[in-house]
Protein backbone atom coordinates (compact mmCIF):
# COMPACT_ATOMS: atom_id res chain seq x y z
CA UNK A 1 0.00 0.00 0.00
CA UNK A 2 1.04 3.16 -0.84
CA UNK A 3 2.01 5.71 2.32
CA UNK A 4 0.38 8.90 2.39
CA UNK A 5 2.93 11.67 2.98
CA UNK A 6 0.88 14.33 4.02
CA UNK A 7 -3.30 13.66 5.14
CA UNK A 8 -5.57 17.05 5.87
CA UNK A 9 -8.89 15.93 7.49
CA UNK A 10 -11.58 19.01 8.02
CA UNK A 11 -9.36 21.64 8.25
CA UNK A 12 -10.68 25.10 8.90
CA UNK A 13 -8.67 28.60 8.48
CA UNK A 14 -10.27 31.54 9.83
CA UNK A 15 -8.78 35.39 10.39
CA UNK A 16 -9.52 37.50 13.56
CA UNK A 17 -10.08 40.49 12.98
CA UNK A 18 -11.34 43.39 14.43
CA UNK A 19 -14.91 44.79 13.41
CA UNK A 20 -15.75 47.92 15.26
CA UNK A 21 -13.80 49.33 18.39
CA UNK A 22 -12.54 45.93 20.30
CA UNK A 23 -15.42 43.62 18.76
CA UNK A 24 -13.45 40.79 17.48
CA UNK A 25 -14.74 38.59 14.72
CA UNK A 26 -13.53 35.66 12.70
CA UNK A 27 -14.02 35.37 8.95
CA UNK A 28 -13.59 31.92 7.63
CA UNK A 29 -11.86 30.85 4.25
CA UNK A 30 -11.46 27.75 4.59
CA UNK A 31 -13.97 25.01 5.98
CA UNK A 32 -14.05 21.26 6.58
CA UNK A 33 -11.36 21.20 3.91
CA UNK A 34 -10.07 17.25 3.18
CA UNK A 35 -6.73 16.32 0.95
CA UNK A 36 -4.33 13.56 0.52
CA UNK A 37 -0.75 12.93 -0.81
CA UNK A 38 0.88 10.17 -1.20
CA UNK A 39 4.36 8.96 -2.42
CA UNK A 40 4.72 9.19 -6.04
CA UNK A 41 1.62 10.95 -6.49
CA UNK A 42 1.09 14.71 -8.33
CA UNK A 43 -2.03 16.10 -6.91
CA UNK A 44 -3.52 19.10 -8.87
CA UNK A 45 -5.34 21.31 -6.70
CA UNK A 46 -7.55 23.37 -9.29
CA UNK A 47 -10.47 25.50 -8.38
CA UNK A 48 -12.15 29.12 -8.56
CA UNK A 49 -9.94 32.18 -7.64
CA UNK A 50 -10.13 32.86 -3.83
CA UNK A 51 -11.00 29.79 -3.05
CA UNK A 52 -8.33 28.98 -0.78
CA UNK A 53 -5.62 26.90 -2.54
CA UNK A 54 -2.95 29.31 -1.79
CA UNK A 55 -3.74 29.43 2.12
CA UNK A 56 -3.78 25.71 2.51
CA UNK A 57 -0.35 25.73 0.86
CA UNK A 58 0.73 28.08 3.60
CA UNK A 59 -1.00 26.83 6.42
CA UNK A 60 0.56 23.28 5.35
CA UNK A 61 4.17 25.27 5.77
CA UNK A 62 3.22 26.96 8.82
CA UNK A 63 3.96 30.19 7.37
CA UNK A 64 0.05 31.92 7.72
CA UNK A 65 0.08 35.16 9.83
CA UNK A 66 -0.75 35.51 13.14
CA UNK A 67 -4.29 36.16 13.32
CA UNK A 68 -4.81 32.78 11.06
CA UNK A 69 -7.37 30.34 13.36
CA UNK A 70 -6.67 26.97 12.47
CA UNK A 71 -8.77 24.10 13.19
CA UNK A 72 -8.54 19.94 11.91
CA UNK A 73 -5.94 17.50 11.69
CA UNK A 74 -2.90 18.03 9.68
CA UNK A 75 -0.71 14.41 9.53
CA UNK A 76 3.06 13.81 7.96
CA UNK A 77 3.16 10.40 7.69
CA UNK A 78 0.56 9.38 9.57
CA UNK A 79 2.05 11.56 12.27
CA UNK A 80 0.48 15.17 13.37
CA UNK A 81 2.37 17.68 11.44
CA UNK A 82 3.28 20.36 14.55
CA UNK A 83 5.10 23.99 13.75
CA UNK A 84 7.96 22.54 15.60
CA UNK A 85 8.26 19.72 12.58
CA UNK A 86 7.51 22.44 9.93
CA UNK A 87 10.12 24.56 11.05
CA UNK A 88 12.37 21.55 10.93
CA UNK A 89 11.49 20.09 7.58
CA UNK A 90 10.49 23.90 5.15
CA UNK A 91 13.15 24.30 3.00
CA UNK A 92 14.25 20.96 3.01
CA UNK A 93 11.68 17.96 3.11
CA UNK A 94 8.76 20.52 2.59
CA UNK A 95 9.53 23.11 0.03
CA UNK A 96 7.26 25.48 -2.02
CA UNK A 97 7.28 27.02 -5.25
CA UNK A 98 5.82 30.52 -4.52
CA UNK A 99 3.41 32.16 -6.25
CA UNK A 100 4.90 35.48 -6.71
CA UNK A 101 8.16 36.17 -8.11
CA UNK A 102 8.62 38.60 -4.81
CA UNK A 103 9.26 35.44 -3.02
CA UNK A 104 13.60 36.17 -4.35
CA UNK A 105 15.43 37.72 -2.00
CA UNK A 106 16.67 40.93 -3.91
CA UNK A 107 19.62 41.35 -2.85
CA UNK A 108 21.25 38.15 -2.99
CA UNK A 109 22.54 36.56 -6.12
CA UNK A 110 20.24 33.61 -7.87
CA UNK A 111 22.81 30.95 -8.00
CA UNK A 112 22.82 31.59 -4.09
CA UNK A 113 19.52 31.54 -3.17
CA UNK A 114 18.67 28.30 -5.09
CA UNK A 115 21.22 25.92 -3.48
CA UNK A 116 25.10 26.43 -1.77
CA UNK A 117 26.69 23.93 -3.56
CA UNK A 118 27.43 25.16 -7.75
CA UNK A 119 27.50 21.83 -9.00
CA UNK A 120 23.82 21.51 -7.98
CA UNK A 121 22.77 24.99 -9.33
CA UNK A 122 24.67 24.34 -12.20
CA UNK A 123 22.62 21.04 -12.92
CA UNK A 124 19.19 22.48 -12.56
CA UNK A 125 19.74 25.84 -14.45
CA UNK A 126 21.06 23.57 -17.31
CA UNK A 127 18.14 21.71 -17.22
CA UNK A 128 15.80 24.68 -17.09
CA UNK A 129 17.74 26.09 -20.01
CA UNK A 130 19.03 28.83 -17.51
CA UNK A 131 22.13 30.40 -18.92
CA UNK A 132 25.03 30.07 -16.86
CA UNK A 133 25.97 33.70 -16.14
CA UNK A 134 21.95 33.91 -14.71
CA UNK A 135 23.00 32.70 -11.17
CA UNK A 136 25.36 35.68 -10.61
CA UNK A 137 22.39 38.08 -11.46
CA UNK A 138 20.02 39.54 -9.02
CA UNK A 139 16.37 38.92 -9.00
CA UNK A 140 15.63 42.76 -10.66
CA UNK A 141 17.69 41.33 -13.74
CA UNK A 142 15.38 38.46 -14.56
CA UNK A 143 12.08 38.23 -16.76
CA UNK A 144 8.62 36.66 -15.29
CA UNK A 145 9.14 33.20 -16.67
CA UNK A 146 13.25 33.22 -15.35
CA UNK A 147 12.36 34.17 -12.30
CA UNK A 148 9.70 31.22 -12.10
CA UNK A 149 12.19 28.71 -13.30
CA UNK A 150 14.85 30.22 -10.58
CA UNK A 151 12.20 29.61 -7.91
CA UNK A 152 11.18 25.54 -9.24
CA UNK A 153 14.30 25.19 -8.85
CA UNK A 154 15.20 26.22 -5.56
CA UNK A 155 12.49 24.28 -4.50
CA UNK A 156 13.46 21.02 -5.89
CA UNK A 157 17.34 21.34 -4.94
CA UNK A 158 17.25 18.71 -2.40
CA UNK A 159 15.71 15.95 -1.74
CA UNK A 160 12.03 16.87 -0.89
CA UNK A 161 9.23 14.65 0.09
CA UNK A 162 6.94 16.81 -0.45
CA UNK A 163 6.46 19.48 -3.38
CA UNK A 164 3.91 22.51 -3.16
CA UNK A 165 3.74 24.27 -6.18
CA UNK A 166 1.30 27.44 -6.03
CA UNK A 167 1.12 28.60 -9.28
CA UNK A 168 4.35 27.63 -10.54
CA UNK A 169 3.82 27.95 -14.80
CA UNK A 170 2.14 31.70 -15.38
CA UNK A 171 4.36 33.28 -17.90
CA UNK A 172 6.17 30.24 -18.75
CA UNK A 173 5.49 29.08 -22.43
CA UNK A 174 3.87 25.69 -23.40
CA UNK A 175 7.07 24.14 -23.35
CA UNK A 176 8.69 25.44 -20.37
CA UNK A 177 5.55 24.59 -18.85
CA UNK A 178 5.36 20.93 -19.46
CA UNK A 179 9.48 20.71 -19.04
CA UNK A 180 8.36 21.72 -15.27
CA UNK A 181 5.79 19.32 -15.12
CA UNK A 182 7.95 16.56 -16.52
CA UNK A 183 10.61 17.44 -13.75
CA UNK A 184 7.62 16.92 -11.17
CA UNK A 185 6.70 13.77 -12.89
CA UNK A 186 9.82 12.65 -11.80
CA UNK A 187 10.68 13.64 -8.56
CA UNK A 188 7.01 11.79 -7.35
CA UNK A 189 8.34 8.47 -9.52
CA UNK A 190 11.60 8.92 -6.91
CA UNK A 191 9.37 9.10 -4.14
CA UNK A 192 8.46 12.15 -3.38
CA UNK A 193 4.62 13.89 -3.19
CA UNK A 194 4.01 16.83 -5.65
CA UNK A 195 0.90 19.16 -4.39
CA UNK A 196 0.57 20.89 -8.21
CA UNK A 197 -1.94 24.27 -7.01
CA UNK A 198 -2.84 25.75 -10.37
CA UNK A 199 -5.57 27.41 -12.47
CA UNK A 200 -4.70 25.90 -15.58
CA UNK A 201 -6.77 22.99 -15.66
CA UNK A 202 -5.25 21.25 -19.23
CA UNK A 203 -1.84 21.11 -17.61
CA UNK A 204 -3.05 19.53 -14.46
CA UNK A 205 -5.18 16.44 -16.11
CA UNK A 206 -2.42 15.87 -18.79
CA UNK A 207 0.39 15.55 -15.55
CA UNK A 208 -1.45 14.93 -12.45
CA UNK A 209 -2.37 11.32 -11.14
CA UNK A 210 -5.90 13.36 -8.97
CA UNK A 211 -7.47 16.36 -9.42
CA UNK A 212 -8.80 18.05 -5.88
CA UNK A 213 -11.60 20.54 -6.68
CA UNK A 214 -12.00 23.50 -4.77
CA UNK A 215 -14.72 26.04 -4.46
CA UNK A 216 -14.92 28.95 -1.59
CA UNK A 217 -12.42 27.00 0.67
CA UNK A 218 -13.56 23.68 0.49
CA UNK A 219 -12.39 20.57 -1.32
CA UNK A 220 -16.01 19.69 -3.60
CA UNK A 221 -14.60 16.65 -5.42
CA UNK A 222 -11.41 14.62 -5.80
CA UNK A 223 -11.34 12.91 -8.77
CA UNK A 224 -9.00 10.81 -11.15
CA UNK A 225 -7.74 13.24 -13.56
CA UNK A 226 -8.55 10.65 -16.18
CA UNK A 227 -12.20 11.78 -15.30
CA UNK A 228 -12.02 14.47 -16.92
CA UNK A 229 -11.86 13.79 -19.77
CA UNK A 230 -15.65 13.25 -20.02
CA UNK A 231 -18.63 15.17 -18.40
CA UNK A 232 -20.19 12.56 -16.95
CA UNK A 233 -17.32 10.81 -15.42
CA UNK A 234 -17.33 14.00 -13.27
CA UNK A 235 -19.22 13.82 -9.71
CA UNK A 236 -19.83 17.23 -8.57
CA UNK A 237 -22.02 19.98 -10.15
CA UNK A 238 -19.13 22.44 -9.36
CA UNK A 239 -16.35 19.84 -11.79
CA UNK A 240 -18.82 19.53 -14.38
CA UNK A 241 -18.93 23.46 -14.32
CA UNK A 242 -15.58 23.70 -14.71
CA UNK A 243 -15.14 20.80 -17.52
CA UNK A 244 -17.79 22.82 -19.98
CA UNK A 245 -15.97 26.23 -18.81
CA UNK A 246 -12.73 25.50 -20.71
CA UNK A 247 -12.13 26.73 -23.81
CA UNK A 248 -11.58 23.03 -25.85
CA UNK A 249 -14.98 22.04 -24.53
CA UNK A 250 -17.73 24.21 -24.24
CA UNK A 251 -16.85 27.29 -23.41
CA UNK A 252 -20.00 27.52 -20.76
CA UNK A 253 -20.01 30.15 -18.39
CA UNK A 254 -22.42 29.64 -15.44
CA UNK A 255 -23.89 32.40 -13.46
CA UNK A 256 -23.56 33.91 -10.44
CA UNK A 257 -20.28 34.41 -8.06
CA UNK A 258 -18.52 32.43 -5.37
CA UNK A 259 -19.77 33.23 -2.29
CA UNK A 260 -17.82 36.12 -0.60
CA UNK A 261 -15.89 35.00 3.23
CA UNK A 262 -17.39 35.70 6.00
CA UNK A 263 -21.30 35.52 4.14
CA UNK A 264 -21.13 31.88 3.29
CA UNK A 265 -24.37 29.88 3.12
CA UNK A 266 -25.47 27.27 5.79
CA UNK A 267 -25.92 24.57 3.81
CA UNK A 268 -23.82 23.34 0.40
CA UNK A 269 -21.39 26.25 -0.93
CA UNK A 270 -22.47 25.62 -4.23
CA UNK A 271 -26.07 25.59 -3.94
CA UNK A 272 -26.50 29.08 -4.49
CA UNK A 273 -25.11 28.45 -8.21
CA UNK A 274 -26.25 24.76 -8.39
CA UNK A 275 -29.08 23.51 -10.69
CA UNK A 276 -29.79 20.43 -9.22
CA UNK A 277 -30.60 22.35 -5.37
CA UNK A 278 -33.00 20.80 -3.55
CA UNK A 279 -34.36 22.45 0.26
CA UNK A 280 -32.12 19.51 1.49
CA UNK A 281 -28.53 21.35 0.03
CA UNK A 282 -29.59 24.40 1.87
CA UNK A 283 -29.97 23.14 5.00
CA UNK A 284 -26.49 21.56 5.90
CA UNK A 285 -23.21 20.73 4.19
CA UNK A 286 -23.03 17.56 2.20
CA UNK A 287 -20.73 14.71 3.71
CA UNK A 288 -17.75 13.31 1.88
CA UNK A 289 -18.65 10.28 0.03
CA UNK A 290 -17.12 7.46 -2.19
CA UNK A 291 -18.57 7.55 -5.09
CA UNK A 292 -17.21 5.53 -8.52
CA UNK A 293 -13.50 5.54 -6.71
CA UNK A 294 -13.66 9.75 -5.91
CA UNK A 295 -14.81 11.61 -3.03
CA UNK A 296 -17.54 13.91 -3.47
CA UNK A 297 -19.27 16.25 -1.60
CA UNK A 298 -22.78 16.69 -2.57
CA UNK A 299 -26.24 15.07 -1.73
CA UNK A 300 -27.10 14.46 -5.65
CA UNK A 301 -24.13 12.71 -7.26
CA UNK A 302 -24.22 9.19 -8.10
CA UNK B 1 -15.01 52.49 -38.35
CA UNK B 2 -11.67 51.03 -37.88
CA UNK B 3 -8.59 51.32 -35.48
CA UNK B 4 -5.15 51.20 -37.22
CA UNK B 5 -1.47 51.34 -36.12
CA UNK B 6 0.93 52.46 -38.85
CA UNK B 7 4.79 51.94 -39.25
CA UNK B 8 4.55 52.04 -35.27
CA UNK B 9 8.12 52.09 -34.08
CA UNK B 10 8.72 51.64 -29.95
CA UNK B 11 11.85 51.07 -27.40
CA UNK B 12 12.34 51.71 -23.62
CA UNK B 13 16.40 52.68 -24.70
CA UNK B 14 17.67 54.14 -27.46
CA UNK B 15 19.78 51.72 -28.93
CA UNK B 16 17.30 49.18 -28.78
CA UNK B 17 13.55 48.98 -30.36
CA UNK B 18 10.99 46.37 -29.02
CA UNK B 19 8.57 47.51 -31.62
CA UNK B 20 10.25 48.11 -35.45
CA UNK B 21 7.62 49.56 -37.65
CA UNK B 22 4.79 47.62 -36.77
CA UNK B 23 1.35 47.71 -38.61
CA UNK B 24 -1.56 46.26 -37.85
CA UNK B 25 -5.58 47.23 -38.55
CA UNK B 26 -9.19 46.07 -37.19
CA UNK B 27 -12.10 46.85 -38.60
CA UNK B 28 -15.09 47.75 -36.19
CA UNK B 29 -16.72 44.62 -35.34
CA UNK B 30 -14.06 42.45 -36.22
CA UNK B 31 -12.46 39.95 -33.66
CA UNK B 32 -8.62 39.50 -33.84
CA UNK B 33 -6.39 37.62 -31.52
CA UNK B 34 -2.83 38.74 -31.21
CA UNK B 35 -0.43 35.53 -30.23
CA UNK B 36 3.49 35.28 -29.61
CA UNK B 37 6.26 34.31 -27.27
CA UNK B 38 6.56 36.24 -23.76
CA UNK B 39 8.24 39.35 -24.08
CA UNK B 40 7.62 39.78 -27.77
CA UNK B 41 6.18 43.48 -27.38
CA UNK B 42 2.51 42.51 -27.25
CA UNK B 43 1.66 44.46 -23.95
CA UNK B 44 3.89 47.20 -25.97
CA UNK B 45 1.60 46.91 -28.78
CA UNK B 46 -1.75 47.16 -26.94
CA UNK B 47 -0.83 49.96 -25.00
CA UNK B 48 0.20 51.84 -27.67
CA UNK B 49 -3.06 50.91 -29.29
CA UNK B 50 -5.04 52.54 -26.63
CA UNK B 51 -2.82 55.62 -26.03
CA UNK B 52 -1.79 54.95 -23.21
CA UNK B 53 2.18 54.80 -24.73
CA UNK B 54 3.62 57.48 -27.25
CA UNK B 55 5.22 55.48 -29.76
CA UNK B 56 8.86 56.65 -31.28
CA UNK B 57 7.45 57.11 -34.42
CA UNK B 58 4.63 56.34 -36.26
CA UNK B 59 1.01 56.97 -35.74
CA UNK B 60 -2.37 54.71 -34.33
CA UNK B 61 -5.65 56.44 -36.73
CA UNK B 62 -8.90 55.49 -35.50
CA UNK B 63 -11.60 56.39 -38.38
CA UNK B 64 -8.63 57.46 -40.33
CA UNK B 65 -7.86 60.30 -37.90
CA UNK B 66 -5.12 60.20 -34.97
CA UNK B 67 -6.47 59.06 -32.08
CA UNK B 68 -7.82 61.86 -29.72
CA UNK B 69 -5.60 63.28 -27.00
CA UNK B 70 -8.29 64.82 -24.97
CA UNK B 71 -11.04 63.50 -23.57
CA UNK B 72 -12.72 59.40 -23.69
CA UNK B 73 -10.75 57.45 -26.02
CA UNK B 74 -12.50 55.44 -28.04
CA UNK B 75 -10.21 52.94 -28.03
CA UNK B 76 -9.93 51.09 -24.39
CA UNK B 77 -7.33 48.90 -23.04
CA UNK B 78 -8.27 45.79 -20.51
CA UNK B 79 -4.62 45.67 -18.65
CA UNK B 80 -3.20 41.98 -17.79
CA UNK B 81 -2.95 42.99 -13.77
CA UNK B 82 -6.19 44.43 -12.97
CA UNK B 83 -4.45 45.58 -9.28
CA UNK B 84 -2.48 47.67 -11.40
CA UNK B 85 -5.41 49.65 -13.30
CA UNK B 86 -7.30 50.50 -10.57
CA UNK B 87 -6.67 53.86 -7.93
CA UNK B 88 -5.74 52.08 -4.44
CA UNK B 89 -7.52 54.24 -2.80
CA UNK B 90 -10.56 55.14 -4.14
CA UNK B 91 -13.44 52.47 -3.39
CA UNK B 92 -14.87 50.45 -6.55
CA UNK B 93 -17.79 52.55 -7.12
CA UNK B 94 -16.39 55.42 -7.86
CA UNK B 95 -13.82 53.99 -10.35
CA UNK B 96 -16.56 52.28 -12.00
CA UNK B 97 -18.87 56.00 -12.06
CA UNK B 98 -15.60 57.90 -13.72
CA UNK B 99 -16.26 56.19 -16.51
CA UNK B 100 -19.84 55.74 -16.74
CA UNK B 101 -23.04 54.61 -14.79
CA UNK B 102 -23.89 50.84 -15.79
CA UNK B 103 -27.69 50.05 -14.49
CA UNK B 104 -28.10 46.88 -12.17
CA UNK B 105 -27.95 43.91 -14.99
CA UNK B 106 -25.07 45.01 -16.54
CA UNK B 107 -23.44 44.36 -13.44
CA UNK B 108 -25.06 41.13 -11.99
CA UNK B 109 -24.26 39.75 -15.89
CA UNK B 110 -20.32 40.28 -15.07
CA UNK B 111 -21.37 38.64 -11.74
CA UNK B 112 -20.26 42.11 -9.58
CA UNK B 113 -22.13 42.29 -6.28
CA UNK B 114 -23.75 45.41 -5.18
CA UNK B 115 -21.96 45.37 -1.80
CA UNK B 116 -18.02 44.99 -3.77
CA UNK B 117 -18.54 48.86 -4.52
CA UNK B 118 -18.28 49.72 -1.14
CA UNK B 119 -14.92 47.89 -1.12
CA UNK B 120 -11.53 48.90 -1.47
CA UNK B 121 -9.56 46.98 -4.49
CA UNK B 122 -7.04 45.25 -1.88
CA UNK B 123 -10.01 43.65 -0.15
CA UNK B 124 -10.73 42.31 -3.30
CA UNK B 125 -9.22 38.98 -5.42
CA UNK B 126 -7.69 39.80 -8.73
CA UNK B 127 -10.92 37.89 -10.90
CA UNK B 128 -13.07 40.38 -8.97
CA UNK B 129 -10.93 43.51 -9.68
CA UNK B 130 -11.15 42.50 -13.76
CA UNK B 131 -14.81 42.29 -13.52
CA UNK B 132 -14.96 45.71 -12.55
CA UNK B 133 -11.70 46.56 -15.44
CA UNK B 134 -14.34 45.33 -17.84
CA UNK B 135 -17.54 47.01 -16.76
CA UNK B 136 -15.51 50.10 -16.83
CA UNK B 137 -14.58 50.03 -20.28
CA UNK B 138 -17.55 48.95 -21.74
CA UNK B 139 -19.41 52.43 -21.96
CA UNK B 140 -21.34 53.46 -24.38
CA UNK B 141 -18.60 55.42 -25.97
CA UNK B 142 -15.91 52.31 -26.38
CA UNK B 143 -15.47 51.86 -30.16
CA UNK B 144 -12.49 49.42 -29.82
CA UNK B 145 -11.24 47.09 -26.78
CA UNK B 146 -7.83 45.42 -26.82
CA UNK B 147 -8.16 42.66 -24.31
CA UNK B 148 -4.29 42.30 -23.04
CA UNK B 149 -4.66 38.64 -21.42
CA UNK B 150 -7.29 39.56 -19.71
CA UNK B 151 -8.72 35.80 -18.04
CA UNK B 152 -4.95 34.56 -17.46
CA UNK B 153 -5.81 34.96 -13.60
CA UNK B 154 -9.06 33.53 -13.45
CA UNK B 155 -10.35 29.96 -13.23
CA UNK B 156 -12.13 28.87 -15.99
CA UNK B 157 -15.62 29.18 -15.13
CA UNK B 158 -15.28 33.10 -14.74
CA UNK B 159 -12.96 33.08 -18.25
CA UNK B 160 -15.87 31.90 -19.61
CA UNK B 161 -18.32 33.87 -17.71
CA UNK B 162 -16.52 37.29 -18.28
CA UNK B 163 -15.80 36.24 -22.50
CA UNK B 164 -19.28 35.88 -22.52
CA UNK B 165 -20.35 39.23 -21.72
CA UNK B 166 -17.53 40.49 -23.60
CA UNK B 167 -18.28 38.88 -26.66
CA UNK B 168 -21.92 39.60 -26.26
CA UNK B 169 -21.84 43.43 -26.15
CA UNK B 170 -19.19 43.91 -28.73
CA UNK B 171 -21.49 42.08 -31.34
CA UNK B 172 -24.86 44.20 -29.67
CA UNK B 173 -22.78 47.76 -29.95
CA UNK B 174 -20.65 46.25 -33.43
CA UNK B 175 -17.41 46.64 -31.01
CA UNK B 176 -13.97 45.91 -32.70
CA UNK B 177 -11.49 43.50 -30.25
CA UNK B 178 -7.92 43.11 -30.15
CA UNK B 179 -7.21 39.99 -27.57
CA UNK B 180 -3.84 39.32 -26.98
CA UNK B 181 -3.66 35.60 -25.21
CA UNK B 182 -0.95 32.81 -24.95
CA UNK B 183 -3.88 30.34 -24.95
CA UNK B 184 -4.64 28.83 -28.79
CA UNK B 185 -7.67 27.29 -27.34
CA UNK B 186 -9.03 30.36 -26.29
CA UNK B 187 -8.15 32.21 -29.10
CA UNK B 188 -9.62 30.34 -31.39
CA UNK B 189 -13.12 30.35 -29.67
CA UNK B 190 -13.04 34.08 -29.43
CA UNK B 191 -12.02 35.20 -32.60
CA UNK B 192 -11.86 34.30 -36.26
CA UNK B 193 -8.78 36.49 -37.15
CA UNK B 194 -5.54 34.90 -35.56
CA UNK B 195 -2.52 37.70 -36.20
CA UNK B 196 1.12 36.28 -35.31
CA UNK B 197 2.85 38.83 -33.81
CA UNK B 198 6.10 37.81 -35.14
CA UNK B 199 4.38 38.36 -38.79
CA UNK B 200 3.30 42.07 -38.06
Amino acid sequence: MTVNTLEVKNLSLAFSMYDKGFVRRELKVISNLNISVSEGEILAVAGSSGSGKSLLAHAILGILPNNAVISGEMLWYGEPLTLKHQRKMRGRELTLVPQSVTYLDPLIRVGRQVSRNKATVHKLFDRYHLDGGVARQFPHELSGGMSRRVLISAATSGNPKLVIADEPTPGLSLHLAEHAMKHFRELADNGAAVLLITHDLELAIRFADRVAVFYAGTTVETANASDFADENALRHPYSRALWRAMPQNKFAPTAGTQPYAGRLPDGCLYAPRCALCTPECKAAPPESRIIRGGEVSCYHAD
Amino acid sequence: MRIEARNIVFGYDKSHNILDGVSLAVQSGERVALVGPSGCGKSTLSQILAGNLRPKSGTVFFDDKPLPERGFCPVQLIYQHPEKAINPRWKLGKTLTEAWDPDDDFLSALGIEKAWLNRYPAELSGGEMQRFCIARVLSPQTKFIIADEVSTMLDVVTQAQIWDVLLRVAKERNIGLLAVTHSVELAARICPRLVEFASL
